[in-house]
């Protein structure tokens, strides 16, 4: 048997891009900031993360920066629309992005009741090895130089400086 | 025997199931989905079964494919079966290491290897 494919119609629509803002930095370098709300959907998470990425690549991070960078933004957005927003339609997120050409700022945060981050058991720990879920906090932080979290664990902040 | 998906390439050696991916990214939730149920489909077929997923085209995976990785090897294990994983990047492979999965699944580096090794 093999899974019934075609059945889904996902379109690759971009994601709506509720502002874009371009300003000039302090030293006359570009500095762009990327601003984004979306609703809780996985696709319209699939597009920021493109147009994210693109702009990494734009501002010469290495494939090593944005191999992180991919699976740190995919893991935070899952924990975003799915675990905060719980797939809520009327439910938004939204990501804020500073990337320049030596450090890469991203802000995610979605509407749910938030999480106590102290409170997620460590995935390594031999007794949680078996278990399906909880993962993706621990991608982050090994992938990310800096993930802090705010408001409740509504919110996280992730940096990572390219090396070049 | 052979079948396949979109997803997958899944092809027998012997008494083995070898399942090759086919996409380079294991990370859309409905993909990863479709491949757990094509998996649990192949391993509700055999008694016992002896399965090797080789990783050789896929350069990322998440959080939600490792959980699915996780469950077909308790599947599999609750046969009484094997599993084998093979030829993983080396920035796959570092996810496999930093989550320490690589304690979990039997990683040979090669398909050779891989299918060398079930008992």
């Amino acid at each position: 048997m093999s899974p019934t494919n075609g059945q889904s119609s996902r379109r690759n629509k971009r994601p709506a891009l509720s502002k874009r803002s371009v300003s000039n930095g302090p030293n006359g370098t570009a500095d762009k900031g990327l601003h984004f709300t979306i609703p809780s959907d996985f696709l319209a998470g699939r597009g920021v993360q493109e147009q994210i990425l693109e702009a990494a690549l734009n501002n010469g991070f290495n494939e090593e920066s944005v191999f992180a960078i991919r699976l740190a933004l995919e893991e935070a957005l899952i924990n975003a629309i799915k675990h905060g927003n719980q797939l809520d339609p009327s439910k938004n997120v939204r990501i804020d992005c500073e990337i320049g050409p030596r450090r890469a700022e991203i802000v995610i945060e979605d509407e749910g009741p938030g999480f106590e981050r102290s409170r997620v058991p460590d995935p390594t720990a031999e007794e949680n090895l078996c278990r399906l879920h909880g993962r993706g906090i621990l991608l982050m932080e090994s992938y990310m130089n800096a993930v802090e979290w705010s408001r409740g664990g509504r919110r996280v902040k992730m940096v990572k400086r390219n090396k070049g | 025997m052979s079948e396949s998906s979109a997803r997958l390439n899944i092809s027998q050696q012997k008494d083995v199931s070898v399942v090759e991916f086919t996409e380079n990214k294991i990370l859309d939730e409905m993909n990863i989905n479709d491949i757990g149920q094509a998996l649990a489909d192949l391993i509700s077929t055999r008694d016992q079964p002896r399965l090797m997923l080789d990783f050789a085209n896929v350069d990322h995976l998440s959080s939600a494919a490792l959980g699915m990785l996780i469950n077909v090897n308790n599947r599999i294990k609750q046969q009484n079966g094997q599993l084998r994983l093979a030829n993983i990047k080396p920035q796959i492979m570092e996810v496999f290491m930093i989550t320490k999965l690589n304690r979990l699944f039997r990683i040979l580096p090669s398909r050779a290897e891989a299918l060398g090794s079930f008992e």
